[in-house]
């Protein structure tokens, strides 16, 4: 190998100044192998702290609701997280019926089992057949607390941490929150048997 | 700061010489702790530097030793702890220690930042220094967050999913972004496992800053009450013994009240939730955060919206970034700012007021004092600061560091040996 020398570029390229030389080529390859390196390299340093595979696999549950009253409600953990199934008394229904969208904070729906436009009328938070049930995250949209049942301005729940208030369908009204609570992917199985997850 | 003032090292033994021609460490210290030159009129709010450096290795060191006995796992963490408390040897002084001189050390840490703030010290040639401070401040916020959720009680728990839930307001990937920080879909196993692993991290990435620190402030030299530089030999006073005994009184008189704390006090700063193992199922009533934290819990909380509640949370420290160009006054210190000197006390006020509102419920008459107190802080910075530069009139300032405090040095006879009559080895602006 050969050693391009300044005095040779000059004598053999006058525009060496202005013109790509091989040098410049070399230059710029190494960079660009360096940074993707990097990238890669770094990537599992980043990625490890992703959910892993056992976290992954905890994906569904099966819930029997066989014991729950009108008007009551149980809490179940999907995910580390609680999720509130709740058999809506026909009054808290009506309520939330009564609401048109547009009162609503967030007009979408946020129902998994949904398409993710669909708007945040009562029907649309639960499945068609079984109205009744609210399946549903019960973690605050604002800061992930869990919110109080039957509580707040619109007998819904309502946050202690910071004040938001959701009506009976899990939607939120007033304050910091910015999302409706969400409804997970669930499936009845038969009459009393749901699968979350 | 460059200095000839007081003679520098000068190794006295043949093995000192040999050591210094090879790795000249006694050197530095020497010439950055004995020979340094410090402005002679420093106050006592300028020892929280070094009271801030002992309370980072206490931290450390009862820290690491708290590492021996802790399991950091979620069925465990809040058994060690209690394990720590009854039987380890010592455990419940080793962990009050650890527990109040995080209070501790947020306590010197406000006092050295508003007496930054007072004294102008964040003006130029100091930004970088000022810069690097601000980050310290984020990291111990970073380190004490993690801390608090290590034992793994109601408020850790909530803490934790509540400030991390915060990143979820990002647009786009703010949820991925959660799930990244858990490692999980909600605050769990490995949410513990790696606050743990950077909480051991954090402190000595906060040591590596302050040598930053440090550095920065020994090329510019420190600031004092009159905010005039230093221009004579005059001026100033060997670190070693006058900075050093001052430092060392003032920081006696912190530790007592940091004993004071731990053996009479040891959880009039905590809250008794976290004593309560975590339960995901149950957020507690009122949740809050440490004392130190409550003025940016009460912005985030002022704000009705998500995403604009924590741009101004990160924004009301983010400002401290840009402060040296937002103070447009050339004067330095506020003794010699009249109108400045008012505002930093209402300042002062407005960010104890913001720091009661955090702790008390998100309701009523307490949101909108909140949300009063959260537009002056910014106004304060955005509109109070770069204004009084341009419409303050300042008080005359003394000729020199030396005359402030020893009267004028040069009567109008004008004695040129007068008082020493040292010259400035150079002169600065």
């Amino acid at each position: 190998m050969t050693r391009t020398t300044t005095a040779d570029l000059g004598a053999d390229a006058p525009d060496a100044e202005t013109e790509a030389t091989r040098r410049d080529f070399l230059l710029i390859a190494t960079g660009a192998f360096a940074a993707v390196g990097t990238a890669a390299a770094v990537w599992p340093f980043i990625h490890q702290m992703n959910p892993d595979a056992s976290a992954l696999a905890l994906s569904s549950i099966e819930v029997d609701i066989s014991s729950i009253e009108e008007g009551q409600a149980i809490t179940v953990m999907w995910q580390g997280k609680p999720v509130s199934i709740r058999y809506r008394s026909a009054a808290e229904m009506e309520e939330a019926r009564a609401t048109p969208v547009d009162d609503l904070a967030d007009p979408l729906a946020r129902n998994d089992n949904l398409d993710a436009t669909a708007p945040a009328n009562d029907e649309n938070r639960s499945v068609p057949g079984r109205e009744q049930w609210l399946i549903m995250l019960k973690v605050c949209t604002h800061l992930g607390c869990i919110p109080l049942d039957e509580a707040g301005e619109f007998g819904g729940w309502f946050c202690p941490c910071h004040g938001s208030h959701y009506d009976t369908a899990g939607r939120i009204r007033i304050g910091p929150a910015p999302e409706n609570m969400a409804i997970p992917p669930f499936e009845f199985l038969d009459e009393t048997l749901v699968r979350i997850g | 700061m460059q200095h000839d003032y007081f003679p520098r090292y000068e190794p006295k033994t043949a093995v000192g010489r040999w050591f210094d021609d090879r790795l000249p460490l006694t050197r530095l210290m020497y010439d950055s702790f004995v020979a340094y030159p410090v402005p002679r009129n420093l106050n006592y709010f300028y020892t929280f530097g070094g009271i801030l450096s002992i309370m980072l290795v206490v931290q450390i060191v009862t820290g690491v030793v708290l590492a021996m006995h802790y399991v950091p796992h979620e069925d465990f963490a809040f058994d060690s702890i209690e394990h720590i408390m009854r039987n380890v040897n010592y455990g419940w002084l080793l962990r009050y220690i650890h527990s109040n001189g995080a209070s501790m050390f947020f306590l010197a840490v406000y006092i050295h930042i508003f007496r930054g703030l007072y004294f102008g010290s964040y003006k130029a040639p100091r930004e970088i220094l000022w810069i690097l401070g601000v980050v310290i401040f984020l990291l111990m916020m970073a380190t004490a967050f993690m801390g608090y959720v290590l034992p793994w009680g109601q408020m850790s728990f909530w803490g934790a999913t509540v400030i991390t839930n915060l990143f979820s307001a990002i647009p786009l990937v703010g949820e991925s972004v959660v799930t990244w920080l858990w490692g999980g879909f909600a605050v769990g196993q490995p949410t513990l496992n790696r606050f743990y692993s950077l909480h051991y991290l954090l402190p000595f990435m906060i040591a590596g800053v302050v040598a930053l620190h440090v550095w920065a402030l020994h090329v510019t030299g420190q600031t004092n009450p009159t905010g005039i530089e230093v221009k004579s030999k005059q001026d100033v006073v060997p670190f070693t013994p006058h900075a050093t005994i001052k430092d060392a009184f003032a920081m006696t008189l912190f530790l007592i009240l940091f004993a004071w704390f731990v053996f009479y006090l040891p959880n009039y700063l905590g809250h008794a939730d976290n004593y309560q193992k975590a339960d995901p199922l149950v957020t507690p009533a009122h949740i809050v955060p440490e004392w130190y934290l409550l003025p940016f819990y009460a912005i985030l909380r002022a704000v009705p919206s998500k995403l604009f509640g924590v741009v101004l949370m990160f924004g009301s420290i983010a400002v401290l970034f840009i402060l040296p160009w937002l103070d447009t006054s050339r004067v330095r210190s506020a003794n010699y700012r009249p109108l400045y000197r008012q505002f930093f006390w209402i300042f002062v006020v407005v960010c104890i007021g913001l720091g009661y509102l955090g702790a008390k419920p998100a309701e009523g008459g307490y949101v909108v004092a909140a949300r009063i107190l959260t537009i002056y802080y910014f106004a304060h910075f955005f509109l109070i600061l770069p204004l009084l530069g341009l419409f303050e009139n300042p008080r005359p300032r003394p000729a020199s560091i030396a005359d402030s405090v020893l009267g004028p040095a040069d009567q109008p006879s004008g004695a040129p040996a007068a008082a020493g009559g040292v010259a400035a080895p150079e002169t600065r602006g």
